[in-house]
């Protein structure tokens, strides 16, 4: 047992954390650290810089771009990522499409498609949930009904995150209404955003922000080609797609990053005769949150050790379902914590958009105290989506605990 | 340097596999061999002591030079994690441990090589004489007297309370005040006492999770110059070195009792039927279940962290990661022992079913050297375990 790193691990970790700091616009990571909102540009800026450098796509398949690394240096380039507060390439076409299309893709799909998802080329976004089907996803209704070489779907999808910017769809549809299980008649379809009959709706959040979409689909002529793996076998492309998430979930350096803001923050924010920090109820909270990502820390490692002795793809240590459950409670508590320190200062509403209520001219409140009750608001969404927290226990009791 | 691993050793593997061995042996029926043993004069079977020894297992921290094996912390792990799964009551925590850790952290060259053959070979307990009536989780907080006897050695003098195996221990270690007020950090002497010494009064007792304890008195008890250990007056960073360890050592027995009862509740809800069904159908109780899930593979990992930092030479980064395990095992180990009880019903109340004991015992753990509550106090005293981020980074 030895936690140290090898002189190898760590010379790599410094080439990251060099990339990152100095390849990386301040401007953009200054955005994530302070908890503001990212432009597309923004995205596809941080994206391509990773891109040019081969460092994209590096959990991909080697002949598609993939960086072959070890588990060490996954974890590494993910907590030094998160640590610096560079966006992550985008996860739709990263950790999502792309390696489904790698697992379930024809030569001539994988062809086209692969290199534009991995220069972020085309955005892509996600087509799951709808209305009637949240946990419950293999209930969906988007009907995709076959015409000659296309289908025609008809239906609708909500939370749909940055559709607005997506060139591209992936989408669950039933193309067997009648089949014997309810996950047996679903197909996976790549749709061109730009097909006549698809439009999307901004769902505006409590944050104030248009993160995420309803989109509709009004007799959507899809060609046959763009079918990703057989019809009717959609359900294992979503399987793989949900699955194939692993430690990066937790996404540890996030919370750790913010931890450190805290920190920063609390320092500054009179309490009492001294700092907020000063404050034993508050400086225990944070301690709190520290002891927790600590184990959180440890427990990604314990992952990570036990994957390179399997090697990658073996039996996943059990320890590895709860990454989504602690991580996000930690995401949403270091959230809380920030705009905890921010009080009062919380409470202006400012928005960018003239026509919104709560468009203010000029400044408004202390610049670094804004950000903090938008991303509190906006964080209660890390729970709900890939599977609420709830749903997570139901798949560790069934899975793990063998109920 | 080899990378980063998080596997044991095949030596320590072995160990492992020896320990195991050794303790369900010993323990076949954890509540009615524990039974029988508190009826023992020191609450445990010295026959089984001697085994112990014979597997080499009192010998692992101790240098070569002293006569030890010259192990670490993850080898102390194996140990108290094995300890927890069977809850033994052998008095390894007391005398290789405490005392242990107290006569390698603070004894002389000389003092270490008289007393750890005999630690060795199971021939000679110890028990750490440092909790006082009101000194609570302060390790500074010292009112036992040890005054110069005009020739070199000292003279005793006070009450020492809840002293771990206090009751047979053949020799004490004393935490005794040399200098300063009570609750001052310079002046604390530590003395290795004879258990039967003129002037040392014992009233040993069983404790809550089934081990025993002692109050002892020290009255005009003489401690000649062989009897000092280290530095006159220097002796809180060996106290605190010592508890560091005993911390990473309670988190690997929490952690060993946490295990057990995770599975034993687990298999009560699968087998238990009521409203004729496994009551494990309930999806509340299945939930109920991954929450104890969660914290035991939280705790697990804390106790990778605690058993590396546990042999960190800086005592401050040391004595943070100590607060972070202790409150992490503490919190999850009060958890899981309630939930264990709750899950179980009735029968999780009952003497005579073991969830009670390792639920006692794991109170018992979070209550010693510092609560949950007292460590989180002190990590957030410290600053915690990240860094500050800098101004517009």
């Amino acid at each position: 047992m030895d936690l140290r790193f090898s002189p190898e691990e760590l010379a790599f970790r410094d080439e990251v954390r060099t990339f990152f700091r100095t390849e990386v616009p301040l401007s953009i990571r200054r955005k994530v650290i302070e908890g503001r909102e990212l432009t597309r540009e923004d995205i596809v800026t941080s994206h391509k810089t990773l891109y040019k450098r081969g460092w994209a796509t590096p959990g991909w398949a080697k002949e598609w771009g993939g960086t072959g690394w070890s588990p060490i240096q996954f974890y590494m380039f993910g907590e030094e990522m998160q640590l610096n507060g560079v966006p992550a390439p985008v996860g739709f076409n990263v950790t999502m499409h792309g390696p489904v299309l790698i697992q379930f893709g024809t030569e001539a799909q994988k062809k086209h498609h692969l290199p534009r998802i991995a220069a972020c080329d085309d955005f892509w976004c996600q087509g799951f949930s709808e209305p009637g089907s949240g946990s419950d996803l293999a209930s969906l209704k988007t009907t995709a009904v076959r015409q000659g070489d296309h289908y025609i779907v008809n239906g609708q999808k909500i939370w749909t995150t940055l559709a607005q910017y997506a060139d591209w769809i992936f989408c669950l549809v039933r193309t067997d209404p009648n089949a014997p299980k309810k996950q047996l008649g679903i197909s996976y379809l790549m749709i061109d955003m730009k097909t006549p009959g698809i439009s999307h709706r901004p769902i505006v959040t409590m944050d104030g922000t248009r993160e995420i979409n309803e989109v509709f689909f009004d007799n959507v002529k899809v060609p046959v080609e763009n079918l990703v793996g057989e019809e009717g076998k959609g359900w294992d492309c979503a399987k793989y797609l949900l699955g194939n998430e692993r430690t990066g979930i937790a996404r540890v350096g996030t919370s750790k990053m913010r931890v450190a803001r805290i920190k920063e923050l609390a320092r500054i924010v009179p309490s009492g005769a001294g700092s907020l920090m000063d404050d034993p109820q508050f400086a225990e909270k944070v301690a709190m949150v520290e002891v927790e990502l600590k184990a959180l820390e440890m427990t990604q490692l314990r992952i990570i050790s036990d994957d390179r002795k399997s090697g990658r793809g073996g039996k996943p240590n059990p320890a590895s379902s709860i990454l989504k459950i602690k991580g996000s409670e930690l995401q949403q508590a270091t959230t809380e914590l920030l705009m905890e320190i921010a009080g009062p200062l919380a409470l202006p509403y400012v928005r960018q958009d003239a026509d919104e209520p709560g468009h203010n001219e000029g400044e408004v409140g202390v610049d670094w105290a804004l950000p903090t009750a938008p991303q509190y608001f906006n964080n209660r969404k890390v729970s709900i989506y890939g599977g609420t927290n709830e749903i997570q226990h139901n798949i560790i009791a069934k899975a793990v605990l063998g109920f | 340097m080899p990378p980063m691993d998080l596997e044991l050793t095949d030596e320590q593997r072995l160990l492992k596999d020896s320990v195991d061995g050794l303790l369900a042996r010993r323990y076949p029926d954890v509540v009615k061999t524990r039974v029988e043993m508190m009826k023992e004069p020191g609450g445990y079977s010295a026959a089984g002591w001697k085994e112990w020894a014979d597997q080499g297992l009192l010998a692992i921290p101790f240098s070569e030079d002293d006569g030890g094996l010259d192990q670490g912390s993850v080898e102390m792990m194996i140990v108290g994690e094995a300890i927890g799964r069977t809850l033994a009551l052998e008095p390894y925590l007391a005398t290789v441990v405490l005392g242990g850790g107290a006569l390698r952290h603070a004894g002389s060259a000389a003092q270490r090589q008289a007393l750890v053959p005999a630690i060795a070979d199971g021939s000679l307990t110890l028990a750490l004489a440092h909790q006082e009536k009101q000194s609570r989780f302060d390790l500074f907080d010292v009112g036992v007297t040890a005054k110069p006897d005009g020739a070199g050695g000292f003279v005793i003098e006070g009450e020492k309370m809840v002293v771990l195996n206090g009751d047979s221990a053949d020799k004490l270690i004393v935490s005794a005040r040399v200098s300063g007020d009570r609750r001052a950090k310079d002046g604390i002497g530590l003395f290795l006492v004879d258990g039967k010494a003129a002037g040392v009064s014992r009233r040993g007792y069983p404790t809550q999770d089934g081990r025993r304890a002692a109050d002892i008195s020290f009255s005009s008890v003489k401690v000649g110059k062989d009897g000092i250990l280290g530095e006159s007056g220097q002796g809180l960073a060996a106290l605190e070195r010592t508890v560091d360890e005993a911390i990473a050592f309670l988190a690997a027995e929490a952690v060993g009792a946490m295990d057990v009862l995770h599975e034993t509740t687990l298999d009560y809800l699968k087998t238990r039927k009521q409203f004729g069904v496994a009551i494990g159908s309930f999806q509340v109780l299945q939930h109920r279940s991954v929450d104890m899930f969660t914290a035991l593979e939280q705790s697990k990992s804390i106790l990778i962290y605690g058993t590396m930092m546990a042999g960190e030479d800086d005592a401050l980064g040391r004595r943070k990661a100590m607060h972070a395990v202790k409150v992490q095992v503490g919190k999850a180990g009060r958890h899981i022992g309630q939930d264990a009880v709750q899950l179980h019903g009735g029968i999780g109340m009952t003497a005579e079913y073991k969830v009670s004991h390792y639920f006692k015992r794991l109170t018992m753990i979070d209550l010693a050297f510092g609560n949950a509550d007292h460590h989180l106090r002190e990590l957030a005293r410290l600053g915690g375990l990240i860094e500050a981020s800098k101004p517009a980074a």
